[in-house]
C-alpha cells in the first residue's frame, strides 16, 4: 500500500500522476477533459495504470486524491443541483435583504426550494438578537420540498449555537443533509448564505463523484483509500467532501501551486502556470498558495469563499500575436493545426517562443515552419518582448514588493518564460512541471480553519489558544494524522469602529493523511 | 467615488435598493423647489461599524419606525428622504430607505462626499441646530435625542449605537425645504448617477471620469506601500504611490483615515481634505477604498474641488485639515500645482 495517485481535472486536460512512498513521479498520464468529466478521469486513471503496470503491480495503490470540477461544472450549467430550503438566523434583522436577493434568477430557480428568515442569531457583542423559534423552523419546512436545508445565522462564526440546534432538529425530524454557514465560511452573511446555500445544492453532485470514483477504483481491483482536494491545496476524506461539496471548487489552481513547491522543493516563491491561453500566476507562503482578499464570485454568486490568490494575464502557447499587440485571443485547442511551426497561417507565442530559441528540444522542422514566414520574424522577436514585459509586470503585482523569492515554471506553456525575470531571484524548471497539478493533488495535506472575532483586550491568548485546537480538530476529521497536525496560519485583523476593541481572528491548522 | 476611499460597503446597500425597488416600486429623485417650504425632510444614514451592518444586515422595519417618531414630533409626515452622505454606502441605501417608505428621494445630501464623524454633515455647518436625533434598530427600539450641541450628539448617538449592537439607522437634522435652501448640497445624487455612468461604454474611462468629476489627476503610477493601523476605531495610515509612464521620476504620498484626506509631494500638498481625493484603478476607473489598498496596484490619484460650503470659516473649522489632526493650512485644490 505505499503508491498514490493524484488525478486533476482541468478545463482542457485531465491529468493523473503516480507517486511511490519516496514522493517521485514513477507514471504520468494526461488525457481530454470530457464533458461528462468522469470519462475522462476514467480514461486518465487507466493511462497511467497501465503505464504503472509496465514497472510494477498495481495493487499497491493506497491512496488516490482527486481535485476535480463536477461542483464547478454543475453551478455553471445548473445540473443535477438539489433543491434547498434556506433558512435564516437573524429575524427581525436582515429582513432589508433576503435570501439570494443578488441570484441570477436561473440558478436561483433550480436551486430554491423556498427561503425564510426567522427569529435567533447574535449581534456582535454575543447577546442573542432573538430567542430561536424551532417551531417557526418546523413550519417553514413543513411546507416546502426540499433535498437539503442550509441554515446561516447572524455571526454564527462567532457564536454557532442557534444553527447547531437547527441542523440537530433537520436531521433528526425531517432525516435531509443541512449545511451550517459557520462551518463553511466566515463573516458577511449574504456571502457567507450564498456559500451555504450552493453547498447544500452540491451534496447530490457530491455523492455522484465519490461514487464514481470509488467505482472506477473498483472495477480497476483497487482498494485505495478516495480522497478529494479542496480549495485552499489540502485535501478531505470523502466522507468530509460529502458534507463540504463547495469546497472542491477552485482546487485547480491552488494543487497546481502546491505541486509546484513540492517539485521545486521551494517553499516561498512565485508560481507561474503557463497554459494554452493564458498563464495563471499565485504566491506560495511555506508551502501553501496565498490566498485572495477578495469576495469570490461562483456562478454569478458571490461567496467569502477563501480562494487562491490568482492573476490570470492573457498569455499561453496558443495567445494570438499582431504586429505590436498580443492576444488577448487564442487558437486554444486548434494550436495544432494552427500554429505556425505546425504549418499553420496564426502567429502564435509558441511560434515566437521557438523562433527566440526558448524551446531547447524543438525539432528542425518546426524551426524551418517559421523560415518560410521569414516576414514575420519581427513581429514574432517583438511579441516577446511584450510577454516578458506581461508577465514581469504580473510578477511584480503578486510579489507586493520582494524580489528575492523564486519563480517555479509548470505547465504545458513554461518554455515560453524568459530565463531571467525582473523581479525574481531566478527562474525554476522542475521536471514533471507539466503535472504539477496532479502532483499537487497526490501530496496534500488535510486541513481544518476557523475564522471568528475575538476580543483585542483581556480573553485574546485563550481565545486564540480555542481557536487553535478547534482549527486542528476540523483538520483531524478532514482525515489527518492527530499525531501530526501543525498550525500552518495564524492571522489578525483589528476591526474598526467597534466599542470594544476587537480582532477578526483566522486560524489554520493541516497535517498529513492519517493511515 | 465620492466615498473618497471610505463610505463602507456599497454593495449590501444596493441589493436592499434593488429589493426594495422590485418590492415597493420605483423612487422618484425630486429637487427642492419640488417642495413646498413646510415640507419635512428626513436625513437618513447607517451608523456603526462595517464589520457589522455587513453581517447583522439592516431590518426592513427601521426607516418607517423613524419616519412615524418624526411624523408624532413634527405633526406632519416626512415628505423626502435625504442622503446624509453620499461617499459609500449612505449614498445608496436611501433609495431603499425611500421605497420602503412610498417617498421621494431628495436630490441632495449633507456631505458631498464621505466623512467619518456625524457633525461633518453641511446642516452643522450652515448653522442648523443639532436639536434632535432619532434612530431605529434592528431590534425595534426607537430612540429620540435630544442633545444640546453637535457633540453631544455624535457622543449619545455612539452609545446607543453601540446598545444596538452597533449597527443603526439615524435621521438628524431633520429638516424643512425652506430650512434646506443652502443647508444641503443640491445635486449630489444626480451627479453621483452621471459619475458612474461616465465610465460606461467608452474607451477611456478614467479620461471620461475626469472629465465629469472635473478633477486633477493628482498621479499615475504603482502602490509601492501600505501603512495601516487602527487608533480610537479608525483607521489610520499611508499610501505611497511611485510615478509611472509620464510621471516617472515622482512619488505621491496620501494620509488616511478611512478616507483619503491629504495628497502630499516632495514634502508640499497637492491636495487636502475637504477637497475630494480618490484613489482609482488606472485601467477601470473603478475607485479603490483605503481597505483595499495594495501593494503594486496601478492606480490613478484624482483630486477635485469640495461643495463651496465646506470651504468657509465655519466649513472648515468642521470638517478641514485641524478637524482632522493636522496642521496643515487649507489650500483649494484649484490653486496648488
Amino acid at each position: 500500500m505505499t503508491l498514490r495517485i493524484g488525478i486533476d481535472v482541468g478545463g482542457t486536460n485531465t491529468d493523473a500522476v503516480v507517486l511511490d512512498a519516496a514522493d517521485r513521479v514513477v507514471a504520468k498520464a494526461k488525457r481530454a477533459t470530457t464533458a461528462d468529466v468522469t470519462g475522462g478521469l476514467r480514461a486518465a486513471l487507466d493511462a497511467v495504470l497501465t503505464e504503472l503496470a509496465r514497472t510494477g503491480p498495481v495493487d499497491t495503490v493506497g491512496r488516490v486524491m482527486l481535485g476535480t470540477t463536477h461542483a464547478t461544472n454543475a453551478i455553471l450549467e445548473r445540473r443535477n443541483l438539489g433543491r434547498v430550503a434556506v433558512v435564516r438566523l437573524g429575524a427581525p434583522a436582515t429582513t432589508s435583504v433576503p435570501p439570494l436577493t443578488d441570484w441570477p434568477a436561473d440558478l436561483r430557480a433550480a436551486v430554491s426550494a423556498g427561503e425564510a428568515i426567522l427569529p435567533g442569531g447574535h449581534y456582535v457583542d454575543g447577546r442573542p438578537i432573538s430567542p430561536l423559534d424551532l417551531d417557526a423552523v418546523r413550519r417553514f419546512l413543513d411546507g416546502v420540498t426540499a433535498d437539503a436545508v442550509a441554515v446561516s445565522g447572524v455571526f454564527s462564526p462567532a457564536d454557532a449555537e442557534h444553527e447547531r440546534l437547527v441542523g440537530e432538529l433537520v436531521e433528526r425530524e425531517y432525516g435531509l443533509p443541512v449545511s451550517l454557514s459557520h462551518e463553511i465560511g466566515s463573516l458577511g452573511l449574504l456571502e457567507r448564505e450564498n456559500a451555504t446555500v450552493l453547498n447544500a445544492a452540491l451534496y447530490g453532485v457530491a455523492s455522484a463523484v465519490t461514487r464514481a470514483l470509488v467505482e472506477a477504483l473498483a472495477e480497476r481491483s483497487l482498494t485505495a483509500r478516495p480522497y478529494l482536494a479542496q480549495n485552499d491545496g489540502t485535501l478531505m476524506t470523502v466522507e468530509y467532501a460529502a458534507r463540504l461539496p463547495v469546497s472542491t471548487i477552485g482546487s485547480g489552481p491552488a494543487n497546481s501551486l502546491r505541486g509546484a513547491a513540492f517539485l521545486s522543493g521551494v517553499k516561498d516563491a512565485i508560481v507561474a502556470d503557463v497554459g494554452g491561453t493564458s498563464t495563471d500566476l499565485g504566491v506560495l507562503m511555506g508551502g501553501f498558495p496565498r490566498e485572495s482578499a477578495a469576495a469570490v464570485e461562483i456562478g454569478g454568486v458571490l461567496t467569502n469563499f477563501r480562494m487562491p490568490d490568482i492573476l490570470a494575464i492573457a498569455m499561453g502557447g496558443g495567445t494570438r500575436l499582431r504586429p505590436g499587440a498580443i492576444g488577448p485571443d487564442s487558437v486554444g485547442y486548434r494550436l495544432a493545426e494552427s500554429a505556425l511551426v505546425f504549418g499553420g497561417t496564426v502567429p502564435t507565442m509558441t511560434d515566437a517562443g521557438v523562433h527566440a530559441g526558448r524551446m531547447p528540444g524543438a525539432p528542425r522542422e518546426w524551426h524551418s515552419a517559421l523560415d518560410e514566414h521569414a516576414g514575420a520574424a519581427e513581429m514574432l522577436a517583438g511579441s516577446l518582448v511584450i510577454a516578458d514585459e506581461m508577465v514581469a509586470d504580473a510578477v511584480d503585482r503578486m510579489s507586493l514588493g520582494r524580489a528575492d523569492r523564486p519563480l517555479v515554471a509548470v505547465g504545458g506553456g513554461a518554455f515560453l518564460l524568459a530565463g531571467r525575470i525582473p523581479g525574481v531571484s531566478q527562474v525554476i524548471r522542475p521536471e514533471h512541471a507539466e503535472v504539477a497539478n496532479a502532483v499537487g493533488a497526490a501530496i496534500a495535506l488535510a486541513s481544518g480553519r476557523v475564522d471568528t472575532i475575538v476580543p483585542a483586550g483581556a480573553g485574546r491568548t485563550r481565545a486564540i489558544e480555542r481557536a487553535k485546537e478547534e482549527a486542528a480538530a476540523k483538520a483531524v476529521l478532514a482525515g489527518a494524522d492527530p499525531a501530526r497536525v501543525e498550525l500552518v496560519d495564524v492571522h489578525e485583523v483589528p476591526l474598526s469602529y467597534l466599542a470594544e476593541p476587537a480582532v477578526r481572528l483566522h486560524v489554520k491548522a493541516a497535517g498529513p493523511l492519517s493511515n | 467615488m465620492l466615498g473618497t476611499g471610505g463610505g463602507g460597503d456599497v454593495r449590501t446597500g444596493s441589493l436592499a435598493a434593488r429589493r426594495a425597488i422590485q418590492a415597493h416600486g420605483g423612487v422618484p429623485l425630486i429637487t427642492l423647489a419640488d417642495l413646498p417650504e413646510d415640507a419635512l425632510i428626513l436625513p437618513l444614514s447607517g451608523i456603526g461599524a462595517p464589520t457589522v451592518s455587513h453581517e447583522m444586515i439592516h431590518s426592513e422595519d427601521e426607516p418607517k419606525r423613524i419616519a412615524e417618531e418624526a411624523e408624532r414630533i413634527f405633526g406632519r409626515a416626512p415628505a423626502a428622504v435625504m442622503s446624509s452622505e453620499i461617499g459609500g454606502g449612505n449614498g445608496v441605501a436611501p433609495v431603499a430607505w425611500a421605497a420602503q417608505l412610498g417617498l421621494p428621494l431628495l436630490d441632495a445630501d449633507g456631505m458631498g462626499r464621505a466623512f467619518p464623524e456625524v457633525q461633518m454633515v453641511s446642516m452643522y455647518v450652515a448653522g442648523l441646530p443639532a436639536d434632535l436625533v432619532i434612530m431605529s434598530d434592528v431590534a425595534g427600539n426607537v430612540v429620540t435625542i435630544r442633545p444640546v450641541d453637535g457633540l453631544w450628539s455624535e457622543r449619545l448617538a455612539r452609545a446607543v449605537c453601540v446598545a444596538a449592537g452597533s449597527s443603526a439607522l439615524m435621521a438628524d437634522y431633520v429638516l424643512t425645504a425652506a430650512q434646506a435652501r443652502g443647508a444641503v448640497i443640491e445635486g449630489t445624487v444626480t451627479r453621483a448617477i452621471a459619475v458612474g455612468r461616465s465610465t460606461e461604454q467608452t474607451a477611456d474611462p478614467l479620461g471620461a471620469l475626469q472629465d465629469e468629476l472635473g478633477a486633477r489627476r493628482l498621479i499615475t503610477g504603482k502602490l509601492t506601500d501600505v501603512e495601516r493601523r487602527t487608533s480610537g476605531g479608525f483607521v489610520r495610515g499611508s499610501a505611497v504611490i511611485e510615478g509611472t509612464g509620464a510621471d516617472r521620476g515622482r512619488t505621491l504620498t496620501l494620509e488616511l483615515q478611512n478616507e483619503n484626506l491629504v495628497a502630499l509631494e516632495d514634502g508640499r500638498v497637492r491636495a487636502i481634505v475637504p477637497d475630494l481625493i480618490t484613489v482609482v484603478d488606472t485601467e477601470t476607473a473603478i475607485a479603490v477604498q483605503t481597505e483595499s489598498l495594495r501593494y503594486g496596484q496601478r492606480v490613478t490619484v484624482l483630486a477635485w474641488a469640495c461643495d463651496p460650503l465646506w470651504r468657509t470659516v465655519k466649513g472648515l473649522e468642521t470638517a478641514g485639515p485641524a478637524a482632522f489632526g493636522y496642521d496643515l493650512d487649507y489650500v483649494p485644490v484649484e490653486e496648488l500645482a
